[in-house]
């Protein structure tokens, strides 16, 4: 399984594309400074790095920062400037509803996916290709073995058989990438999302080699809002607790710079998901329930609403903590826009859905704001949570973090078997199926489900590499106050 | 005794954002390579970054005096191959 796959040199393009639209955004004349951005990277006479041509890049570049300026890529009309499209972006009052859009020019170039005869085809004798193929494609020429496109399947038996391994099925990386079938490469040579079955995991961002699948950006939106003067509050998922090389306090403080009013920890509505959840899972038990699966992670819950609805009785009706914190936030500031700065892609469907979180901004975005105004994280002074979480809300982050927060406020005569479920993938999602299916689980009754390897930390949003930021947010942990579990602590007086 | 290499990666804002969180795995690497004929150390902002517009070229290593520009971990590597051939 991979963590944090994201090939580097595409989000150091993505990321680069964001630094300058926000100096854009800071500088006298935004519309202007937008367009020029693709001229600024690419400059008359400069080296072309990746395409055919410099004025490719460009065009490249342009679509980049569309996605960007948080709109669609496919259905902007190449004729329009980037100047009035960063007009545009101003106009708007909400994101646009679907999270991703595909960067058409990039992705042509990628081959579809297919079954290939590699020159160490010898020929042979056995012909085991031609023998296992059900449906007749196969057939050996001038000593080699030839499909045929109009009948081949794609099935890959003759990959399998052939003994010099010969035969090889040429990947689609975002196809291959999403647990789902959502996304597929198109007659038209690009890949499309289809939105009614895509549960926003961002699989696909992290996987492509070309960077061509964009998180739409709400980044200008945030910015607009910080320059009206608006109270924004900042609520920071746990997973942010690793991604930048300096301390938790002083990371508030760097986020306050930019302009928030106040920072909030996520961690904080762990707790309450942590205890509404041990109290549901003890009742469902008690009822005679064999098993029931987590609701914190985005992906998952989608993954439930569409594709698996008869999990639907099995899964906690727990909120998740990103719901109890800006419930609090809301309440404590009406006036206030609230935006989560999340790990990964699906929690943005998360926030269209709940009316109490505005905005979304990954670590990316963070870390190129950072870039754009100068701010040295490890510079900033300390600034304290006025809410202290504790240490097994913090480590929700991490695979494994929820089921042992949620066991630490559990009776201990409870019969809990956590499992855990480390990441959506196609054989994953069959488990899930399964247990849905007959109602038990064989291997436990607590099942924690997340979309990314490794837990939010692996998230598609995050810059830090996986095994430094585990190392930095269980620190972090190490030094919380621990849940206390009342009822246990009086059991053992 | 040979002089030893210094490698100092910019752990930086900047250079972290734009790709050395991704180089942090030289801190553990080099040594095993190299053993003590190359010193390694993380390091904050080594000021290169906020020359004007420079940021787009970071992260930023430094192999002795020698700025290695989009650092990645076989550029570095490199540099330290080509010092310690000399
Ligand atoms: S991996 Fe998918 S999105 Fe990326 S270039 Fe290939 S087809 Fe397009
Ligand atoms: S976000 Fe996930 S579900 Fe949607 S298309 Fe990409 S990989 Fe598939
Ligand atoms: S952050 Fe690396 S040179 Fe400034």
């Amino acid at each position: 399984m991979s963590m944090n796959s994201t090939p580097k040199q595409t989000s150091h393009l993505k990321r680069e594309i964001l630094v300058r639209l926000i100096k854009a955004f800071l500088s006298d004349n935004f519309p202007e400074n937008t367009r020029l951005i693709p001229f600024a990277m690419r400059p008359k006479g400069s080296e072309v790095p990746y395409r055919c041509c410099i004025h490719k890049e460009r065009a490249i570049l342009r679509d980049r920062a569309v996605a960007g300026l948080g709109m669609s890529i496919e259905e902007t009309d190449d004729s329009v400037l980037l100047s009035t499209l960063a007009e545009e972006s101003l106009k708007r009052t909400e994101p646009e509803e679907d999270p991703l859009t595909v960067l058409t020019t990039a992705c042509k170039g990628c081959v579809p996916s297919r079954i290939y005869v590699t020159d160490l085809c010898q020929g042979c004798v056995a012909r085991p290709c031609v023998n296992t193929c059900k449906f007749g494609a196969i057939s050996i020429q001038n000593g080699k073995s030839v499909i045929d496109p109009e009948k081949c399947k794609n099935c890959g038996m003759c990959v399998q058989v052939c003994p010099y391994q010969a035969i090889t099925k040429i990947i689609v990386p975002c196809e291959n990438a999403c647990p789902v079938g959502a996304i597929a490469k198109g007659e038209d040579g690009h890949a499309k999302i289809d939105f009614e079955k895509c549960i926003s995991c961002g699989k696909c961002v992290a996987a492509c080699p070309f960077g061509a699948v964009h998180e739409k950006s709400q980044i200008i939106d945030i910015l607009k809002n910080i320059k009206a003067g608006k109270k924004v509050i900042a609520m920071v998922a746990p997973a942010i607790m690793g991604q930048l090389p300096c301390t938790p306090t002083q990371l508030k403080e760097a986020i306050m710079e930019l302009g928030f009013a106040d920072v909030y920890e996520v961690a904080q509505g762990a707790d309450v998901t942590t205890k509404t959840e041990a109290k549901e899972f003890e009742e469902r038990l008690e009822a005679g329930a064999e098993f029931m699966t987590t609701s914190c992670c985005a992906g998952y819950n989608e993954l439930v609403e569409k594709h698996i609805p008869e999990m639907k009785p099995f899964r906690s009706d727990t909120k998740t903590p990103l719901y109890y914190t800006a419930e609090i936030v809301k309440k404590e500031h009406p006036d206030a826009v609230t935006v989560f700065f999340s790990p990964c892609n699906a929690k943005r469907k998360e926030a269209m859905q709940n009316p109490n979180v505005d905005y979304v901004l990954n670590y990316e975005e963070l870390g190129a704001w950072f870039v754009a105004l100068g701010i040295q994280v490890a510079e900033c002074s300390e600034s304290k949570f006025k809410t202290e979480a504790s240490a097994e809300a913090r480590n929700y982050a991490v695979t494994g973090g929820v089921a042992k927060a949620v066991q630490t406020m559990l009776p201990e005569h409870l019969p809990t078997y956590p499992v855990v479920i480390n990441g959506l993938d196609k054989q994953s999602i069959r488990d899930l199926k399964k247990y849905a299916k007959n109602g038990v689980c064989e291997l436990g009754n607590l099942i924690e489900v997340m979309a990314c390897p490794g837990g939010c930390l692996g998230g598609n949003g995050t810059v830090n590499a996986y095994k430094q930021a585990l190392k930095q947010l269980t620190g972090y942990v190490n030094e919380s106050e621990h849940l206390v579990n009342e009822e246990n602590e009086k059991i053992e007086k | 005794m040979d002089k030893k290499v210094s490698v100092k990666v910019c752990l930086g804002t900047t250079c972290f954002v734009m790709g050395s969180a991704n180089l942090q795995e030289l801190i553990e690497l080099v040594p095993r390579k190299y053993g003590d004929k190359v010193d390694v150390s993380g390091v904050p902002c080594l000021g290169l970054c906020s020359i004007d517009w420079e940021f787009s070229k970071a992260p930023y290593v430094k192999v002795d005096d020698d700025v290695i520009k989009e650092a990645t971990v076989e550029k570095v590597l490199a540099a330290i191959e080509k010092k310690l051939s000399k």
